[in-house]
């Protein structure tokens, strides 16, 4: 198919609105239409959700669609199946994965999460020790993973367990997609800085996956995963549009509806932040045109980066400005939220949870190193084991 | 408002090749240096070629008036050329002057004077202090009486190659622009020896020197042509920052200590990352007012002064870490750093600094004090 024009696109949205009213239609099933007629994302191809169009063009599908009123799939909610899973789905998978998994990932009905990291192996992903032993058509998993964001609310995870263990580190790796209602699956929550339990710990206990739910190669874990971290971080930057969207429209709020909080000093601050803000905000969208002309490079680490800092600064600021209200605390009730709320819950929370944005998805230590061998061809961090086998490795 | 376009086209990537060729040629760092040291510090060979062949030094000015009738955009790409080659040519003077001019193109004289100033057969500039903000107060420092300008304005970009001024002064009718010729009697300019060796700046003394009125709104034509400046001095300041950025990088990968290149240690590593990071965010902000350039109104003014508030910091910022990261090589005469410092901090100040762009956004977005 040739190339898909913005006005082409308009008509069919039209004409998919004509056959399919929001006002009447459930919403389960016009999301299940909106997907069919290769309108969910309009990059992917032809038959999952997409007409091989270019990417920008989701932006006309999108405001055509919400202006007649239409639900959306709640990005918010199901971020870790549209951000990381579905790419690498897409891109690893072969054609039986991709029809049975990324319809129902993106209308939400399968929520999926990420079980990367292990108490032995944040940063240091490819130390993982989480193992899966090969047993006719099936893997026998066993580990534990830790910090699994929202596992709770998922269906499925992405994961990566070692396959080889007499290999070095990085090469003995294999990719699966795991469902987390099989049995020897354990999802444990586990409370967090903020009070509630946003991630987990997901205990996996002779998991039995079938090999049909092998992502990519034997062996070929890392590289599947890398896939994964460099659309993570795009996810994670590449989000937000509007000025004065995200945490500097909070405190401009606040600002602007309290003169009784001003000083010049704070005055001062708030102006920089919001420069600062405002910049960042075109930086994403800058890599957003990039993507949109070509494929996420390490450039979505100096977003991410950028906007660690910045949020963990602005909410710093909000406690300040607030003054007495910054003593409080909306809610330390335990809970299991399906959403990372940064907006409708007190500055208090705003403050504390911002801290997870420079570890979250690659610390932003990792992250320059990043920016400093990929892009700018700096030496790499020594590495005394990269070619011993992983077994005897120093844990 | 529709959102921005970001990125370069490829007809700005082939400007920014052919600039760049001229640049590397004809003004290499050595030569810039040698330069600065002798009488004659701007290179107006290098100047004319650039207008003449590439059509530089009018690019916002319509073809029909002699122009390039090129967009802001392409003046942005040009602008991080000559700030990545620290380029001493009079090019900010010159667009200041084109940009006012080109409002004024009804005026007498002015309509042949343009294309003249557009193929580097002559430089222009406009008579205000280089700090001046685009939305500082209509300056008083001129009077006008009859046809004659009497005053003095300090720190006027690039005066002391400039063959015509444009002046803003106050006559009988409120605010005016007045178009003088430097060789003019009753005209004195006085070169400041000035912090940035590339960019010279000097003292306008006027004695009741007989000039011409131009037309328009002396005032909106003032801060139109203070604006593009400004904004495109946002995307000189990016190629500046992404001078200083190759260069470290580059030595930092040649110079050993401790038996290792220390761009192999991560506190050198870290310092760079951030660097990169601000750098391509300062880009982000400068195409964001190049884009915006090519419109009007609150909107643009946003634009430009959030692409000044970030970029005149930056810029410094990439200085000071260059010279740091170069260690006591940096801090000698020999090698550019100094260079890149200098126009650094002075195109910080230049156009306002970033606190009263700040002070400007304030008021643009409704967050007053
Ligand atoms: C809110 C939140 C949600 C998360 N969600 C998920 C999820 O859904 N799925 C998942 O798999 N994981 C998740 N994680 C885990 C996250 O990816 C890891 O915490 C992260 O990669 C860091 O690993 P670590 O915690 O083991 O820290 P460590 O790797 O032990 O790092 C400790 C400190 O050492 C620094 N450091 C480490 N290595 C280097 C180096 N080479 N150079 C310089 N400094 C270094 C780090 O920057 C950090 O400051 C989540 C984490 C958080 C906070």
């Amino acid at each position: 198919m040739s190339a898909v024009t913005a006005e082409e696109l308009r008509e069919r949205v039209r004409a998919f609105l004509a056959e399919h009213d929001p006002a009447v239609e459930d919403r389960l099933d016009f999301l299940r239409a909106r997907f069919d007629a290769g309108l969910a994302w309009v990059h992917y191809p032809v038959g999952l959700g997409g007409l091989a169009a270019p990417r920008q063009l989701q932006q006309v599908v999108d405001a055509e669609l919400e202006a007649a009123g239409a639900p959306d799939n709640d990005p918010q909610r199901i971020g870790i199946g549209l951000g990381m899973a579905a790419p690498t789905i897409l891109k690893f998978g072969d054609d039986e994965q991709r029809r049975r998994y990324l319809r129902p990932l993106w209308t939400g009905e399968e929520v999926w999460c990420q079980l990367f990291s292990e108490p032995g192996a944040g940063s240091d992903l490819a130390a993982l020790s989480t193992r899966a032993v090969r047993d006719g058509d099936e893997w026998v998993v066993d580990g534990q993973k830790v910090w699994t964001s929202l596992a709770h609310t998922a269906r499925f995870a992405i994961l990566v367990a070692r396959t080889d263990p007499e290999l070095p580190k990085h090469k003995g790796l294999t990719y699966f997609l795991c469902d987390l209602t099989d049995p020897g699956v354990e999802v444990r929550p586990l409370r967090q800085i903020t009070g509630e339990a946003e991630f987990n710990e997901v205990f996996l206990t002779g998991v039995r996956i079938p090999d049909s739910q092998r992502l990519g190669e034997v062996g070929q874990g890392w590289q599947v995963a890398m896939g994964t971290l460099m659309n993570e971080r795009v996810a994670i930057g590449g989000s937000n549009t509007a000025r004065e969207s995200g945490m500097i429209g909070v405190v401009a709020e606040q600002w602007r509806q309290h003169p009784e909080l001003r000083t010049p000093g704070l005055h001062d601050r708030l102006l920089r932040l919001w420069v600062e803000a405002e910049a960042t905000r075109l930086t994403g969208q800058r890599l957003r045109q990039q993507l949109a002309v070509g494929s996420p490079g390490p450039e979505g680490s100096a977003v991410k980066l950028a906007f660690a800092r910045l949020n963990q600064q602005i909410s710093g600021f909000e406690l300040e400005l607030l003054g007495e209200a910054g003593l409080t605390y909306d809610d330390w009730t335990f809970r299991r939220p399906d959403t990372t709320d940064f907006t409708s819950r007190s500055a208090g929370y705003r403050y504390l949870r911002a801290k997870g944005n420079s570890i979250e998805g690659g610390t932003s230590e990792v992250l320059r190193n990043i920016i400093a061998e990929r892009i700018l061809g700096l030496p790499a961090e020594p590495r005394t084991d990269k070619d011993v086998p992983w077994k005897e490795l120093p844990r | 408002m529709s959102a921005p376009d970001l990125l370069y086209s490829e007809v700005e990537e082939d400007l920014r090749a052919g600039v760049r060729r001229l640049l590397r040629d004809r003004c290499d760092w050595t030569s810039v240096l040698a330069r600065c040291e002798s009488d004659q510090p701007y290179d107006l060979d290098l100047w004319r070629t650039l207008a003449g062949e590439l059509g530089l030094a009018a690019l916002l000015v319509p073809e029909e008036l002699g122009g390039a009738g090129a967009s802001a955009r392409e003046l942005g790409v040009v602008a991080e050329e000559l700030g990545r080659a620290v380029a001493p040519v009079p090019f900010l003077g010159n667009l200041l002057a084109t940009t006012a001019l080109t409002e004024c193109a009804d005026a007498e004289g002015v309509r042949e004077l343009l294309p003249r100033l557009s193929d580097g057969s002559l430089v222009g500039t406009v008579a205000v202090p280089l700090t001046t903000a685009p939305h500082a107060p209509f300056p008083s420092a001129v009077k006008a009486e009859g046809a004659t300008l009497t005053g003095t304005i300090t720190s006027v970009v690039d005066l002391e190659v400039a063959d015509r001024v444009l002046v803003p002064a106050t006559d009988e009718d409120g605010p005016a622009l007045y178009l003088v010729d430097t060789s003019a009697a009753g005209v004195t300019t006085t070169p400041a020896t000035p912090l940035d060796l590339t960019r010279r700046i000097g003292t306008l003394d006027l004695s009741a020197v007989v000039a011409q009125r131009v037309g328009g709104d002396a005032v909106r034509v003032l801060r139109r042509a203070l604006t593009v400046a400004a904004g495109t001095l946002a995307s000189e300041q990016t190629g500046l920052a992404q001078l200083c950025l190759d260069s470290t990088v580059e030595y930092a990968l040649t110079r050993y200590q401790f038996g290792r290149q220390i761009a192999s240690f991560q506190a050198v590593k870290h310092r760079l990352a951030d660097l990169w990071s601000g750098v391509s965010t300062a880009r982000a902000a400068a195409r964001g007012a190049a884009d915006a350039l090519t419109g009007s109104g609150e909107e643009t003014e946003l634009a430009v002064a959030v692409a000044q508030a970030y970029c005149s910091d930056l810029v410094v910022l990439a200085a000071e870490e260059a010279l740091q990261l170069h260690g006591g090589i940096g801090m000698t005469w020999e090698h550019p750093v100094h260079l890149y410092l200098g126009r650094a901090k002075s195109s910080q100040l230049a156009f306002g600094i970033a606190e009263r762009h700040r002070a400007r956004i304030a008021e643009l977005v409704g967050l007053e004090s």
